[in-house]
């Protein structure tokens, strides 16, 4: 398989990542110089055999539900590149 | 005095309970070490006030005689361990400015036993690359240089700087991260030891994700001994991270120096690629023989799937990823950049927080697990990884105790001159290390000899899960008859 342009824009768009008509060009050739790489995992053959969810086996833990932490708005609000009192700013979402 | 950046862990550790120098002594020496190692580019932080802060505190501790199991040990942190206060970028424009408000659980493991923070070491963006090279904050360098060659090497990546700085003794010891071999890796390429423990051995609570069912934080030393010391410490349960494994840690020590007799080793045929090196041949035949003349015995193995781990990887790495890094958004941390509307926001912060091999493989990862996709590639990724893992346990339910490897197929290679045409070429220095994260076993680096321009090389063991003791014992047993090695000072 191999990506075209409109493809590469496109999953660009899924990625939230904007890309110039240049990069476009550059990664399709990238891309599909690394998907021709993982095409060799096509002649294995996987019949019956289960995909790998974790390579330790594991149960996943259980905690009962209660509340450990919390009421760290400072802390939380920290880092935010644009915040009014305890709320993060975006640009209007909604008309 | 002796110069105090000469030691190993364990001798500072043992110097600093008889009082020979204090703790601030020890991190002033590497304080200044590190001062005068700017050259290499090794730390993108130096954090000196709250190194003499801990260093005072250590010697408080050290005189009453309460002193932990690393007292007023100077390390190295690798950018991508939050640390509360103190800037984690995981070296990426998009996390610059990024100042946590926690520890992450392997760092507070490593204070809690009284260690101190030197200040944060370079590594890839996101851990993403195989050199070093691709940091925001520029390349660290190598404190190697080919014979008679004085242009750069790379320190190999991802935790590149770790590895320069332990190897230029800027710090007594280092934490890393290894996803594909970013441990072990530059750990090879800097003659020095290097460890990723079994998947689950240590919490990834507070360590910027990047591939997170192959994420493992381990150390880098110079020594066997101090890399067990330092994994005693990092190593243990976690509430906070359910894949951590809640199993006590043993005294990882106690192994070192173990015999290794009738310990059955296995060396796959698989890893004799076309086109390794005949030195690194060499060095693996050398390792086998070191390993039988120390009692142990050595069993030709297959590992059959071997050579669809780095495909597997290039797949199941960038769709976590793809998944891990959605949360730069520019909303709650991290760098924004203003766009039109919200989207645009996200777009233009994304374009411009991630540097170029991070996108591509965002974008690959995002690929992948798209729709009419996911099946062709990820589900047939995570199903070849069910084989990887099957091949590891046949051998293992066999007898075989640990597996002995390269770690890499080359020596250390010259800044910019890898991976710019093709970036397969740059994936391909993981071709011995991946499989071992595929399958979530614990593998060791230890540097092992110098190729014919003087660079050093590694071998690298593999283990049973959760039996890193077996990995120090056999380890060490190749450092007493490998020796070690030390770069000249040029920086």
């Amino acid at each position: 398989m191999s990506v075209d342009a409109e493809t590469v824009r496109r999953v660009a768009h899924l990625a939230r990542i904007s890309l110039s008509e240049d990069e476009v060009a550059a990664l399709q050739g990238e891309l599909n110089g690394i998907l021709a790489f993982v095409e060799q995992l096509r002649e294995v053959n996987v019949d019956g055999v289960e995909p790998m969810t974790s390579v330790t086996p594991m149960a996943m833990k259980m905690r009962s539900d209660r509340i450990t932490d919390g009421a760290v708005v400072d802390a939380v609000m920290q880092n935010a590149p644009a915040r009014e009192d305890c709320f993060f700013v975006v640009p209007k979402v909604v008309e | 005095m002796t110069d105090l950046t000469s030691l190993t862990l364990a001798q500072a550790r043992e110097a600093l309970r008889k009082r020979e120098f204090s703790a601030v002594e020890l991190a002033e020496a590497h304080l200044a070490a590190m001062e005068r190692g700017r050259r290499l580019n090794a730390f993108v932080l130096e954090t000196p006030d709250r190194a003499r802060v801990m260093a005072r505190a250590s010697d408080a501790r050290l005189a009453k005689g309460e002193g932990g199991p690393l007292e007023g040990l100077p390390l190295g942190i690798k950018d991508l361990f939050c640390t509360a206060g103190v800037r984690t970028t995981a070296c990426a424009h998009m996390l610059d400015n990024f100042v946590p408000t926690y520890e992450s659980t392997v760092t507070a493991n490593l204070w809690r036993d009284g260690a101190l923070l030197l200040g944060k070491t370079n590594n890839d963006e996101f851990a993403m690359g195989s050199s070093n090279e691709t940091s925001f904050f520029g390349a660290a360098l190598s404190p190697w240089r080919r014979r008679g060659d004085e242009r750069p090497l790379v320190p190999g990546g991802s935790s590149g700087g770790s590895a320069a700085a332990v190897a230029a003794r800027l710090c007594i010891g280092a934490a890393g991260t290894d996803t594909g071999g970013s441990i072990r890796q530059p750990a090879a390429f800097c003659g020095i030891v290097g460890i990723k423990p079994t998947y689950g051995r240590c919490s990834r609570w507070g360590t910027v994700a990047f591939a997170s069912s192959l994420d493992q934080a381990g150390p880098l030393a110079r020594t066997v001994r101090d890399c067990a010391m330092l994994l005693r410490s990092m190593a243990g349960s976690d509430a906070k991270d359910t894949t951590c494994a809640d199993l006590p840690v043993p005294d990882y020590e106690k192994a070192v120096g173990a015999s290794v007799r009738g310990k059955r080793i296995g060396i796959p045929k698989e890893y004799r690629v076309a086109g390794m090196a005949v030195e690194i041949e060499a060095l693996w035949q050398r390792g086998a023989q070191w390993l039988q003349e120390a009692g142990a015995e050595t069993v030709e193995i297959s590992l059959p799937m071997t050579k669809y781990a780095l495909p597997a990887y290039y797949i199941v790495a960038p769709a976590e990823a793809s998944s891990n890094l959605a949360r730069y958004d520019g909303v709650r941390y991290g760098l924004r950049v203003p766009g039109r509307d919200l989207l645009d926001m996200y777009e233009q912060t994304r374009a411009a927080g991630f540097g170029k091999e991070v996108r591509r493989r965002i974008m690959v990862g995002t690929y992948v697990l798209s729709a009419g996709y996911y099946d062709a590639y990820y589900l047939q990724a995570q199903k070849v990884r069910t084989l990887i893992k099957r091949d590891f346990e046949r051998c293992f339910a066999a007898g075989i105790d640990a597996i002995l490897t390269p770690t890499t197929p080359s020596a250390a290679f010259g800044v910019g001159e890898m991976g710019r045409a093709d970036p397969v070429d740059m994936y391909l220095n993981d071709v011995f290390t991946v499989t071992v994260n595929m399958a979530g076993l614990p593998g060791i680096s230890v540097p092992s000899g110098l190729d014919s321009q003087g660079l050093p090389l590694g071998l690298q063991l593999i283990g049973r899960p959760f039996d890193e003791e077996t990995l120090f014992a056999l380890g060490a047993s190749i450092e007493r008859a490998a020796g070690s090695f030390m770069p000249e000072k040029w920086w």
